[in-house]
This record gives structure tokens, sequence and C-alpha cells, in this order.
């Protein structure tokens, strides 16, 4: 049999990335993936006959350059041009869209020429700020016992970023920090379609309303990431997001590594407080010197470690993360493309975002504070086989949708309230893309509880650990063990869960592996 | 007593929530809760000096300090441990759950034995230290200076296991001294005298069990007894009645502190500070700094602080440690500051005594290493004698002598002697 230096658990696309970096290092890497495929929710799936979507992530906008460079992703096929960025399109049930084109809003049409000149100072003050944080939000947490010379100098470096803010700028960065989107964006903007539109931006994937406190930072989390080298940009590979995950298959292979699906570990083994190996439902063992947990870190301490191996302070820290979602994923398929009132082709081609004001977004986020679903939800809709014909038989459409909010405690229970959320999403489209109901051969619907047991994501929550500021940064996944390590000798975390959080990045992955070569791991 | 809540009616009305709230809210009127055994106690209380032990009114002496001590060293001396902390763990995973908790090995401690533990938060600081009583073989009880049992509860996350606190429910005696045998002989227990140093065993009492176990705070003869509430005060007649030849006296804590201190036994936040107590970071310490780096048993497994622990031993980042000194003169150097070449401050003095039975100046120290430690000459105890309201400060040398300060062969004897 062979050895492994590493044993990944977890074939999502974190796991794959750190186990491509740890092989292009020279180590032998297995990567154990529970489903029959890797991938976990960057997938590209087959939900109805001929119909393919991306599973659960259905867009990119924050891959990490440096993954992209160190795997050299390019080269195995993973591309992108100016020309792919996708528009934003704020919906408006009574007038035409505003639409963000280019990255994230270089041109703003249908609004009023104030209001783009507003846009277009708001624009470079949030691309501004979001740039002093983003050395925060893609590199390794500093560790705060022990500062490494690195560490003290990459910190040196964000101040004298903020210096160069000026000192009118720096107050304003440091004012705004934490505060709510909504009281931002009224501050600057008069378009309540533009500020719906961020609203929802801002708050999508964590459970917070555009006036919930910090729920800025989100906005600051989504601007910080990147495409083709232009911050805020989006874009979506033909093939869907697996087309993201068959690259880093791709490097990962040629750099050596092993795969093996349909291999769910049971138990991650310890000895004298090291991990040492893995055994699988099987019953087989694995054995080898250092073990990378891509998967949630409350599954990896709770179940595969088990409480009985770590201390009570770090099981309680463990336990107390907030990973509740409230985010659904809605895949449509459609006999024909539909047509969003007042959108044009290529803004058919962009990413719809149905939230018509901040107090739309606020309205529905305050009933999933108390376990009830929104009655009228937002959502941000694509249409990918408009750009990408393969994902649907000839003449027909996929629409896919992520949709707030849908508390994953919901009161009532989901087997009683997932037909009427549908039916609240299906009024919701019907009103936008009059007809749209009609066209429907088949949906698949996926609340948090139905993500959960699909992806194996406690919550169904995406980025596995609500990502606001008391989880971020240091505190990621719990305080004290934010560096990708942990308290059990030779097991590192690499998934979501630790920092930066979720959404397709590759940079927890990235950066774990980055510390398991600089630990000798 | 203001502890008798009305039980809730099943149907759970507006009105009867409040009432049950505001029957409820009396309990502040018992600024100091009594222990079972407290109208026994208050008819002997001459002194009327009580404190505070965890929220019981508890006597520091009952009628004379020295004649309590002596009641230990040379009859027998009965103290009320009621307030002493006490939690069931109980079920088939209480020794894994104990295992991880505490820093001993559990699976060497049979069923029908006692031993001396203690257990750290996450960073291996000490949270307490306290005995374990295996009871059963899935039975413990764990006694302790402070209460835990959030944390214990937290901790049997994961292990088939039930933790309660029994504090109120069990009551409990310290009968410590040469005639203790004998009294509990007389007292009708049979087979007592099959009880060796740390075994325990259950004897009948008042149509109820009480559990005798050979343990004690003073270093001597001695056994503890834990009862329930209910059957308290029968107990205590049943001791007092049976030991009125054998010269049992109730005592307080200042002359059991007395006796502990010439066993060389520490007391949670009285020679160290507690983990969840210490306010400033450098008052923490690891069982290695306060002398209870034996009871760490690496080899059984993982427990809490375990890593924390083994980093602290390699990194060499063990600063204090705690030692026995002897001290020249008669003088106590209680809370004495410790100097190295008299003038380098090197610890404190945490509980100093004249020792009547080792006719020795002793007290317990903790100090920073290498003092202490590698370096334990030269070493020097500023004592402040008030004399007719002036100090008088002395410089007095201290020795680091091994504890206990005294070790009595009766307290270990088999059979134990009869006096």
């Amino acid at each position: 049999m062979t050895s492994f230096d590493a044993i990944i658990i977890g074939g999502g696309h974190n796991g794959l990335v750190t186990a491509a970096t740890l092989a292009k290092a020279g180590r032998k890497v297995l990567v154990l993936e529970a489903g029959r495929e890797v991938g976990g929710a960057a997938r590209t799936e087959e939900f109805a006959p001929g119909f393919r979507v991306s599973s659960v992530a259905h867009l990119l906008n924050r891959l990490h350059p440096e993954m992209v460079k160190t795997l050299e992703l390019e080269k195995h096929g993973l591309q992108f041009a100016r020309a792919d960025f996708m528009p934003s399109v704020a919906l408006s049930k009574d007038g035409p869209p505003l639409v963000l084109h280019g990255a994230y809003g270089e041109v703003l049409t249908g609004a009023s020429a104030s209001e783009q000149s507003a846009w277009k100072e708001l624009r470079a003050q949030l691309l501004r700020y979001a740039g002093i944080l983003k050395p925060f939000l893609s590199r390794r947490p500093p560790d705060l016992a022990g500062m490494s010379l690195l560490d003290t100098a990459s910190l040196g470096q964000t101040t004298l970023t903020l210096k160069k803010l000026g000192k009118e700028d720096m107050r304003d960065f440091l004012r705004v920090l934490l505060m709510n989107v909504a009281d931002l964006l009224d501050e600057q903007l008069a378009d309540i379609r533009l500020k719906g539109l961020l609203a929802f931006d801002a708050t999508l994937g964590s459970h917070l309303g555009p006036r919930s406190p910090t729920s800025l930072l989100g906005l600051y989390s989504r601007l910080a990431g990147e495409t083709a080298g232009a911050a805020g940009a989006q874009a979506l590979p033909q093939g869907g997001m697996g087309a993201v995950i068959a690259a880093i298959r791709a490097a990962a292979e040629k750099a050596g590594v092993v795969t093996r699906a349909s291999a769910p570990v049971a138990k991650i083994i310890i000895e004298k407080g090291r991990a040492v190996g893995v055994a699988l439902d099987s019953g087989e063992v694995l054995r080898a010197r250092t073990i990378v947990s891509a998967i949630n870190p409350a599954t990896t301490f709770l179940d595969l470690v088990g409480p009985r191996e770590i201390d009570t302070g770090f099981m309680r820290k463990v336990k107390n993360i907030r990973m509740k979602g409230d985010a659904a994923k809605l895949n449509l398929a459609l006999d024909r493309p539909p047509q969003f009132t007042g959108v044009d082709a290529a803004g058919h081609r962009g990413r719809l975002v149905i939230a018509p004001s901040p107090d739309h977004v606020e309205r529905a986020f305050n009933p999933c504070k108390y376990g009830e679903f929104s009655p009228e939800p937002v959502m941000e809709i694509t249409l990918p086989s408009l750009a990408d014909p393969s994902l649907a038989p000839s003449g027909a459409c996929v629409l896919s949708a992520v949709v707030q909010y849908a508390p994953y405690g919901l009161k009532e229970g989901w087997d009683a309230g997932k037909p009427k959320f549908l039916q609240a999403i299906m009024a919701q489209l019907e009103a936008y893309a009059p007809g749209i109901g009609k066209c429907v051969v088949h949906a698949e619907f996926l609340t948090p509880a139905d993500i959960e047991v699909r992806y194996r994501m406690p919550g169904g929550h995406w980025h596995h650990g609500e990502l606001q500021a008391d989880q971020m940064l240091i505190s990621r996944p719990v305080s004290g063990w934010s560096g990708y390590d942990t308290p059990i000798e030779g097991l590192f975390l690499a998934g979501a869960g630790s920092h930066p959080g979720g959404g397709v990045s590759g940079a927890p992955g990235l950066n774990a592996a980055r510390r398991i070569i600089a630990m000798k791991g | 007593m203001a502890r008798q809540i009305r039980k809730k009616p099943a149907s759970k009305t507006a009105n009867t929530v409040v009432s049950a709230r505001i029957a409820a809210q009396g309990h502040f009127r018992t600024l100091r809760l009594g222990t079972p055994f407290q109208p026994r106690i208050n008819a002997l209380a001459r002194t009327q000096d009580w404190y505070n032990w965890a929220g019981y009114r508890a006597p520091h002496s009952l009628w004379d300090e020295e004649l309590e001590y002596f009641a230990i060293r040379s009859q027998a001396a009965l103290f009320d441990i009621s307030p002493m902390t006490k939690y069931r763990i109980e079920g088939p995973d209480a020794e894994a759950l104990l295992n991880r908790v505490t820093l001993r090995d559990v699976a060497k401690l049979k069923p029908g034995r006692v031993h001396y533990t203690a257990w750290c938060d996450d960073e291996g600081f000490v949270l307490d230290d306290g005995t374990l009583f295996r009871l059963s073989p899935t039975r413990f009880r764990l006694c302790s200076q402070e209460r835990h049992l959030p944390w214990l509860l937290d901790s049997a996350i994961g292990f088939d296991v039930t933790v309660e606190e029994e504090t109120e429910a069990v009551a409990g005696l310290a009968l410590q001294g040469p005639t203790s045998f004998a009294v509990l002989r007389d007292a009708g227990f049979a087979g007592v005298e099959k009880l060796r140093i740390f075994d325990l065993a259950d004897f009948p009492h008042d149509g109820g069990i009480v559990t005798i176990s050979r343990t004690g705070f003073t270093g001597d003869l001695g056994y503890e007894l834990f009862v329930s509430a209910d059957k308290a005060l029968s107990l205590w007649d049943r001791l007092m009645i049976a030991g009125e030849l054998r010269g049992i006296r109730a005592i307080g804590y200042t002359a059991l502190n007395r006796a502990r201190l010439e066993a060389g036994l520490i007391v949670a936040n009285a020679d160290f500070t507690t983990a969840e107590h210490a306010i400033r970071a450098d008052r923490l310490r690891m069982p290695d700094e306060i002398g209870l780096g034996f009871m760490i048993d690496l080899e059984k497994g993982h427990f809490n602080g375990r890593r924390a622990i083994l980093e602290a031993r390699a990194k060499r980042k063990l600063r204090h440690v705690l030692v026995g000194l002897e001290i020249e003169g008669n003088i106590p150097a209680e809370h004495a500051i410790v100097y190295y070449k008299k003038s380098q401050e090197v610890g404190l003095v945490s509980a100093a005594m004249w020792s009547p039975m080792a006719k020795r100046n002793i007290a317990i120290a903790s100090l920073e290493r290498p003092f202490g430690d590698t370096i334990a000459e030269d070493l020097w105890v500023e004592i402040y004698a008030m004399r007719e309201l002036q100090y008088q400060k002395l410089m007095k040398r201290a020795k680091v002598v091994a504890r206990p300060f005294i070790r009595l062969d009766r307290r270990t004897a088999n059979p134990p002697a009869d006096f």
C-alpha cells in the first residue's frame, strides 16, 4: 500500500487546493471525499434530465489570485477576461432596472446623473477601504501570542496603507468600519434600487439585515475579492462552477494527488495528543504524518476527533460557533428562457437581483430572527445556460437562484414550510418575470436543511460558520486557534470555517497548506 | 427555611408563576445558609466566631482555638465539612469523564478508594484540587473547594454520564484524631477497623447509609463521613454520645487549618489562586508550580490542559514553585515576604505557624524559580512582629524542607490503634 505524508478530509474546493499546494511542495497527498465526486458545494450537477447547474455557489467573485497563480489554474483551463464580467441588475417592479456594469459598477446605467456621480464616489471609497482590509481578508490572521517578523511586517504594511489614505479618509474608514450598510448607503445615495442591491450584497450569506450593526463588513468582504485582477468583478466559467473544480483537480492530479471518492471518514485517530491517521466508515485505517480537515470545524472536532481528545474550553468554543444558514438555493429547469421585465439580453446573462430597497431586505430579514421565512424573499438569479448552452437542452433554460431569508431552524419545520416558501419565491419571480411559472419543467429547491444533508454543511451554512465580526480573522473558527493549526498536533483545518471564510476563493485552503509547509508538517 | 420554594402547580397561570417568584425572592434574607448540623453547632458555639464558607455559616472556633487544635492531635475532633462542594458523577463513562477532567489516572482508582487530585483549564492552570471518591465502578463523588458544575457539565458532553451537584443533599463530617477509630467502633460501625488509609465503605445508619472513608485534612488518624442531610443530626448525636469518654470535641476551621499546615496540605485560594478566581495573569498556577506535578499522568490519554502542561515543561515556562519552609525562631511568618540574600524579593509565605507537634516554625511559600528549585540556599523571611504597638522587623533564615512537616504513624497504622 502506498503511504501518504498528508491526508485531506473533504474534497471541496479548499481541500483540493490544500492537496494540490502540498503536493506541489513535494508531499504525497491523499484526498478523501465522502460524496460520489469531489467539488463539494461548488460542483456542476444535473438536476433534471439535460439540465445542469452550479450546485450551491453559482458565481465567482473572490477566487484568490495567489491560489490561481500557485496552482497555475490558467494552464488548466481557468481563465477570465473583462468580457466575462457579469453585470448586476437591480430589478424593479415599477420601472426600468438599474445595472452595474463591469467590475461592480464601473459604469452605472438606469440611474439619474446625480446618482451616477454619487455612486462613482461611493464605489471608489468602498474599494479603497476594502483594499485596506484585503491583506487581512486573505492572509493567515496575525498570531497574537507569538508574532513572527513576517506578521509584524505585514501589520506595519497595513498601517502604512492606512496612513496613505490621509487623515480625513482614515478617520472615515475607522468610523464606518463596523457600521450597518443601510446607514452608510443613506448617507451617500438616493436611489432605493441601488441601495437595495448593495444592502442585499452586504448581507448575502449571513444572518444579518442591512440595519444590523456591522453589516457593512459583508460588502467589504465581497469587494476584497477579485476576478481577473478587477476588484468586485464577478463571472462564471463555461461549464458552471464545476469547471473551477475541474481545473483545481487537474492541478492536484498533475502534482500527484490521489483522490478517493465515496470514502467518508468516521474518525480521526489520535495517539498521545497527535493525529496519526483516519478511520473510514468502512473500517479501513489510513495513517499519515499530517491530517488536514477541509470540512466543517465543528464536525471535525465534535464528531471526527470527539470531545474526549480535546480540552473542555476548546470544545465550548467550537460548540459556540454560530452556523445556521439563511440562504436557500432554487434550481429551475425552464422550457424556454424567461423574460424579466425591462431587462435586455446582456442583463439576462448577468446577475439579476430582487432586492427593491434596503427596507425590503430588512423586512425580509425580520421574520427569520423568529424562525420564520421571508414572505417576500430577496434573491440573486442567474440564467447560466444563456451564456453556456451546454447546461440545458436546446431552447430550454436553467435558472439558478440564491434566496434569503430561509432560517435553518424554521419554527414550523422545513417539511411543512418548504412548499410554502417555494410558493412565496415563485410569486416573487412571477412579479418580475411574468409567465415564468408556466415554463417550469422541474424545480429543485434546497433549504438550508437540505443543503446540510446533501453537502455535509452543518446548518446549511456555506461559510461553515457565520461570517460576522466576532467570527472573523483571529476569532475564526475560534479565538486562539485561527492559524489553521489546532490543539491536536498534526491536525490542521483548511475549510471555509477557517479564515477568511466561504465563497469559492480557495484562500483557506491555500493558507492552510502554507502553514503546514511552514510548520514542516 | 428560605429555600423552601413552593412546588409549581401543573397549570402555570400568570398568578402562580408570579407568586412562585415572590416566594423564591426570600432567599436573600438568609445571608449565610446553615448546614444540616447547624442546630448542634449553634448550641456549642460559645465564641460566636463565624465565617463564610462557600455561602455557609461556618465556625472559625467554637470555644477555644488552642484546645480545639489539641483535640485533633490528642482526642477526637468533629468538623462539619458539609459546605464542601460535592458532585455525584455516575454512568458507564464516569471514569472516562473524570480521566478527561482530572490529572490523575482514575482507572487506577479502585472502587472503594479515594484519591486526592486536581483539575486544570485548557491552558493547564489549576481550577481546583479536591478528593475523588470511587463509590462503585460507575459512581463517583468529587469534593472540592470551588464550584464547577458548568465546567463538569460541558466536559461531560459526549460521555454517557450524569453530573449532579449534591452539596445540599449530602452532609459531611470529618472525625479526626487518635481516638477517632475508637469512637466509630464504639458508635457501632462494625467493620470500620478494616478501612485502610484512603479506603471507603458504606455502613447502616438510622435506616439509611453512611459512607465512611479513612481520609482527612489533618495528617492524623481520621475519617470522613457522608450521610444524607436528613440523617445528619442523628449521626452527629451518635458520634457525640459514643465519643464522650474519648474526648470528642466539635471544632472550627482555625484548629483544622493548623493541623493541615503541619500535614503540609495546601488550600485552594489560600496557598494558590484558582484559575477562575485569578484576575491578574501572573497569578495563575500550573500543577507543577504548586507541588501537584506528581498527579500529572501523561500515559493515561488526553486530559484538560495536557497540551499546555507538556509545552510549559518543554519550554521551561514553569515560573513558580511551592515549598515547605522551616524558619528559625518561633514567630509565625504568616504572609511574610521571602528574600534571597536578605535583599532580593523571591516569594511569599501563604501559611505559617509554630508547630507544637513538629516543634518547628513552619511555613508554606510560593517562590519564583529558580529560588526554591535549584537555588535553595540563603533564603530569608521578613517577619513583622508587633510588640506593644511597635513593629519589630525580624529577618529570619528559612530552609526549604520536605512536606509533610509531621508524619504520624497512627495515620496509616493497620489496624488503627485503640486509644
